[in-house]
């Protein structure tokens, strides 16, 4: 048993393919017990970044302990101690739930009675135990998901990855999966790791957040925290035509905190927001724009990831998939 | 080398292979076109020197061909790992890719003799009449050691391709030229010297000759010589296998 109070400390990590560079000096650090979240595009560098946390991928610089070992010099000594859920699914179709998790346990080295026990365990856990015995094809995919979460955690790792967990399910087995997540996290004390690039799911899941975009962390902190540091309320103002003079003026007040301009929508970050709002107007009438509509709102962590970032996570994944697609081009030629 | 993921690798390549009907289907159906076009093709017209009938001659070479492409195209279930994401699974557990490898091999290996019985159990019925005495056990090692070697191409090939047209087209221009250029089908003898040459780096001509002399007792080649070249292709090729296994 390692010592240190962090599960995942990480310093400088960089990964480069070729002349892209999908991850990019990141740092951080994971308490034990933690439910840490990487929040960002598409294409922002997270899956890299767990890839070369559960020893997939080669690092180019940088250096990465999980569970007490370095990431390149005691792969088998990570492995062993980490469980991962793949972004894409990675379950054998022709096996059945129960055969999967056999043969999951099987090549983590568990003994026979060990590996049924624990395997009972889980099914329960994962409310699988009446599939257990039908082929994955037949699976719908919120189950698939369910049960490659269970097998993450078949041989007790002390840190689960899980990389885009909820991607691609509906509203309400999303809203499952979190549950277990929770519940893993807070009863059976597992240190978690997740990326996602849903909003919702930073917020309602992670103790902490860490915003990943071009393949570097932007800020990092509890999702509350990271909201208070916007400083109060957000206005956004609905207009049309150009707005650039008046986010200006409107930014050199005392009382704006920051003015962001994206999609035809001012975000104006204020404290006491409901009394701000006849001002804003007449600054607005002053600079001739014409408002659409006003709307007041505590900010939410899209508010923080516009704050930092200047767009939403939408518009930078247009650009991340691209930068992707790019990268990959340049890879083939 | 983990004994456990070996097994395991092992049975699953038995579960999958025995749950598709379709898959043990496919694999017995070329060789019994071949067997049935080129041997009543051939039975009457043609006789080989020291073998008799053309059916005693091609019947060992036929089943040679059956691991053949087994072997070969099980390097396709990489692909197919890799697609679903399975092969993930399989990389990021603490094993090394010798024993992945390895697990790979001894379940292709072993489920390749399954159709191998399946035409020699056929063949029976075109007129094929094997020499029956303690030698027919000669024919195990060779079965698995072609088994071994060729799966070992399979997956040396899957671990430089990663389409599956792309993976077809490799692995047919690998199996033709192996087949024609072993005896299989008829004797080197009819080719030019300088192409008899490279027959002689085939392993599947010593596996096919090993062959020949369990089930008809002639060969060209004495056994023991046979099992010594296609042991030392086998051991080399999994070599290769394992150190080119990747991801």
């Amino acid at each position: 048993m390692y010592s240190s109070k962090y599960a995942i400390s990480v310093k400088g990590l960089v990964k480069r393919f070729g002349s892209f560079t999908a991850v990019n000096g990141v740092s951080f650090e994971v308490k034990k017990g933690e439910l840490f979240g990487f929040l960002g595009p598409n294409g922002a560098g997270k899956t890299t970044t767990i890839g070369m946390l559960t020893t997939l991928i080669g690092k180019t610089a940088g250096s990465a302990t999980v569970a007490g070992h370095d990431v390149a010099r005691q792969q088998n000594e990570v492995r062993q101690n980490i469980g991962i859920v793949f972004q894409d699914p990675s379950l054998d179709d022709k096996l059945t739930g129960r055969e999967n998790l056999d043969l999951h346990g099987m090549l983590y080295g568990m003994p026979k009675g060990e590996r049924r026990e624990r395997i009972d365990m889980i099914l329960d856990l994962i409310e699988l135990k009446d599939k257990q015995d039908v082929l994955i094809e037949d699976y719908s995919g919120g189950m698939k998901r369910r049960l490659e979460i269970g097998r993450g955690l078949l041989h007790e790792p002390e840190v689960l990855f899980l990389d885009e967990p909820t991607i691609g399910l509906d509203a309400q087995t999303r809203r499952k999966i979190w549950d277990y997540i929770k519940r893993l996290n807070r009863e059976h004390h597992i240190t978690i790791m997740l990326t996602t690039h849903y909003i919702e799911e930073a917020d309602y899941l992670c103790d902490r957040v860490a915003f990943v975009d071009h393949g570097k962390i932007i800020a990092l902190d509890t999702p509350d925290a990271l909201k208070d540091s916007l400083g109060g309320d957000v206005i956004s103002l609905e207009f049309s035509g150009d707005a650039e003079s008046m986010r200006k003026r409107l930014r050199s007040t005392r009382w704006v905190k920051n003015a962001t301009v994206h999609e035809g929508v001012m975000d104006l970050s204020v404290r006491n927001g409901e009394r701000r709002i006849p001002e804003v107007m007449a600054v607005a009438e002053k600079e001739g724009v014409k408002v659409l509509s006003v709307n007041l709102h505590k900010p939410s962590l899209e508010d923080v990831f516009i704050h930092y970032t200047g767009s939403s996570i939408r518009e930078e994944e247009a650009g991340g998939a691209d930068r992707m697609r790019t990268a990959m081009r340049s890879r083939n030629r | 080398m983990d004994v456990n993921a070996i097994y395991v690798l092992w049975l699953r390549e038995l579960k999958r292979f025995f749950r598709s009907k379709a898959r043990i289907l496919g694999t017995v159906i070329m060789p019994v076109f071949f067997l049935l076009g080129l041997g009543f093709g051939f039975n009457s017209l043609v006789k080989i020197p020291g073998v008799g009938n053309y059916i005693q001659y091609i019947v060992p070479g036929i089943i040679g061909m059956t691991i053949l492409f087994i072997g070969v195209f099980s390097g396709f279930q990489v692909l197919w790992d890799r697609q679903f994401g399975f092969l993930k699974e399989i990389m990021v557990t603490p094993n090394s890719r010798v024993s992945i490898t390895l697990g790979r091999i001894a379940g292709g290996a072993t489920t390749a003799l399954v159709p191998s019985m399946i035409v020699l159990v056929l063949s029976l019925g075109v007129g094929f009449a094997p020499v029956l005495s303690l030698e027919m056990l000669w024919m195990i090692p060779f079965l698995v050691l072609i088994g071994v070697s060729f799966i070992s191409l399979g997956l040396i090939i899957s671990s430089f391709v990663d389409d599956p047209q792309g993976f077809s087209s490799i692995v047919n221009f690998f199996t033709f030229p192996l087949l024609f250029l072993s005896g299989a089908i008829f004797p080197m003898g009819v080719f030019p010297s300088s192409v008899q040459y490279v027959g002689y780096f085939n392993p599947l001509t010593y596996g096919i000759d090993g062959m020949r002399y369990a089930l008809t007792g002639a060969s060209a080649y004495p056994p023991l010589l046979d099992l010594g070249a296609i042991l030392v292709a086998s051991v080399l090729l999994l070599a290769l296998a394992a150190f080119t296994a990747k991801r």
